[in-house]
């Protein structure tokens, strides 16, 4: 039987559409996908994002194995900064994407996706080699997502934490509705946001008082559906989709979260080898030109050549088209290049665009 | 939920409005709430003949793509274009304004054989009890 989140009553009373999601019972939506979407770009949205894996480093060595588990460059985190990353395997291909969260001047806490803890935990076990003391937390922690351009607004009204101070991956270990939790300024749906880490205990009560907060703003609770609508708009690659351990993160677009010169790391020698000849291939975004909706493995056609394959793809809720992302030969990577993508035997017509889809306007900060 | 009690019903979730020698062909209210926003319809083209339980299109949110299949044997006489333009009216309106198709039938006792309102909710209660 699947996992349940401490969320799940919460989930079932708000009339939530379920689905099973990497082993667990999750929210595909409450009121509608596309109005949940729509919530989130243009107000806020409540995501119970519990499901994903916790796993924490700590010792006198968390920094040293964190820095040789991971890609990019752990020694720039202060106390209470978070940084996006890959855990990459011997031969340089994706095993999970991840945030880093510094929590303490020996204490790390690294966030996985669902699907990949039990692998996750295990390879940085074998990594680990007894230098640091690793703890898979997934089960006492629960994280929620509160995103869109209201957040701040909603979320300064249950907390004293100076949140017009907090930048972009920027954390703080305060009191969220009296209970304590860790605060970043991170999301996954491309709008302003904040993911609040906490006491699985604590969970109900928090969400509770979140939602409140956010039904005065028009906000509404939000499940996987829109989050999978928004990331995708947004540019963000899905591990397990888009990315997994058979490509690397340079293939992937993740070339910013490589840092080859900060000294050696697990997969670096292959990551360098290809940074130096050019990736194969590359993770580039597409936009139909005719309604047609591609699929994960429906092959990409350039100049009558079979030159990919598409990762992820929908009808866009914020620009009404078809779009997508997929693998290509480099050399048909470029932006503006004519594609075609083979959905049901019909090559339907598209070209190569910039990532991400959708940029959100950067606001004054709401006073 | 609602299921008419003027329609006929498969068991894959298509309704049959029969109006004289012709039927108009749709997917029903629990099939549009199972597949979540609408954001794409393929139908095939006027004058195309269909055979009963035929793929004839898919009906596609982002989540899922689900075929579609022919209540009835038939001959299209008119597809409802505005759904090109439009999907979201198969979620709103799924037997008015998301009606798929009109075909003229082949085989007007085909229409028999299907679910009438109370067999179809009764299956629908079945499939939510899973």
């Amino acid at each position: 039987m699947a996992r349940r989140t401490p969320l799940y009553d919460a989930h079932v009373a708000l009339g939530a559409k379920l689905i099973e999601f990497g082993g667990w019972d999750m929210p595909l939506s409450y009121s509608g996908a596309a109005e949940e979407h729509q919530a989130v770009r243009e107000r806020c949205g409540l995501f119970d994002v519990s499901h994903m894996g916790e796993v924490e480093l700590q010792g006198a060595r968390a920094a040293e194995v964190c820095q040789h588990l991971t890609a990019n460059d752990v020694a720039k985190l202060r106390i209470g900064d978070a940084q996006y990353s890959v855990l990459c395997n011997e031969r340089g291909g994706v095993i999970d994407d991840l945030v880093v969260l510094r929590t303490g001047a020996e204490r790390y806490v690294l966030i996985v996706n669902a699907a990949n803890t039990a692998v996750d935990v295990a390879w940085i076990t074998e990594q680990n080699r007894g230098r640091a003391g690793v703890a898979d937390r997934s089960d006492e922690l629960a994280l929620l997502a509160l995103q869109g351009p209201d957040s701040e607004v909603v979320l300064r009204t249950l907390t004293p934490a100076p949140l017009a101070a907090l930048r972009p991956f920027a954390a703080i270990e305060t009191a969220v509705a009296g209970r304590l939790a860790w605060v970043s300024r991170t999301g996954y749906t491309g709008e302003d946001g904040f993911e609040v880490l906490l006491d699985t205990d604590d969970a109900r009560t928090v969400w509770d008082a979140v939602l409140e907060a956010l039904r005065r703003r028009r906000g509404l609770p939000a499940g996987l559906g829109a989050r999978d609508t928004l990331r995708l708009e947004a540019g963000l690659p899905l591990h397990g989709s888009d990315m997994d351990a058979e490509t690397t993160p340079l293939e992937a677009g993740l070339a910013w979260v490589v840092k080859l010169r900060k000294g050696d790391f697990v997969g670096r020698a292959p990551l360098a080898a290809q940074a130096e000849s050019g990736p194969p291939r590359r993770l580039v975004a597409f936009e139909l030109s005719e309604p047609a909706v591609p699929r994960h493995g429906h092959p990409i056609w350039h100049d009558g050549t079979a030159v990919g394959t598409v990762t992820s793809g929908m009808r866009s809720p914020t620009l009404g088209s078809f779009i997508g992302l997929g693998y290509v030969t480099s050399g048909v990577s470029a932006p503006d290049t004519p594609i075609a993508v083979e959905i049901r035997g019909r090559r339907v017509p598209g070209r190569i665009v910039n990532r991400p889809f959708y940029r959100r306007v950067r606001q004054e900060q709401a006073r | 939920m609602n299921f008419p009690d003027t329609l006929r019903y498969t068991k894959e979730h298509e309704w049959l409005r029969l109006e004289g020698q012709e039927g108009v062909i749709g997917i029903t209210d629990f099939a549009q709430d199972s597949l979540g926003d609408v954001v794409f319809v393929e139908l095939p083209a006027a004058g195309a003949t269909l055979t009963q339980g035929q793929a004839f299109g898919v009906v596609e949110s982002n989540k899922t793509v689900s075929d579609l299949f022919a209540p009835v044997s038939g001959r299209v006489v008119a597809v409802n274009e505005t759904l090109r333009e439009k999907p979201e009216q198969v979620n709103a309106d799924p037997y008015g304004g998301g009606w798929m198709l009109r075909i003229a039938l082949a085989r007007p006792d085909e229409a028999g054989a299907l679910l009438d309102a109370k067999a179809y909710q009764a299956l629908v209660a079945s499939e939510q009890a899973k």
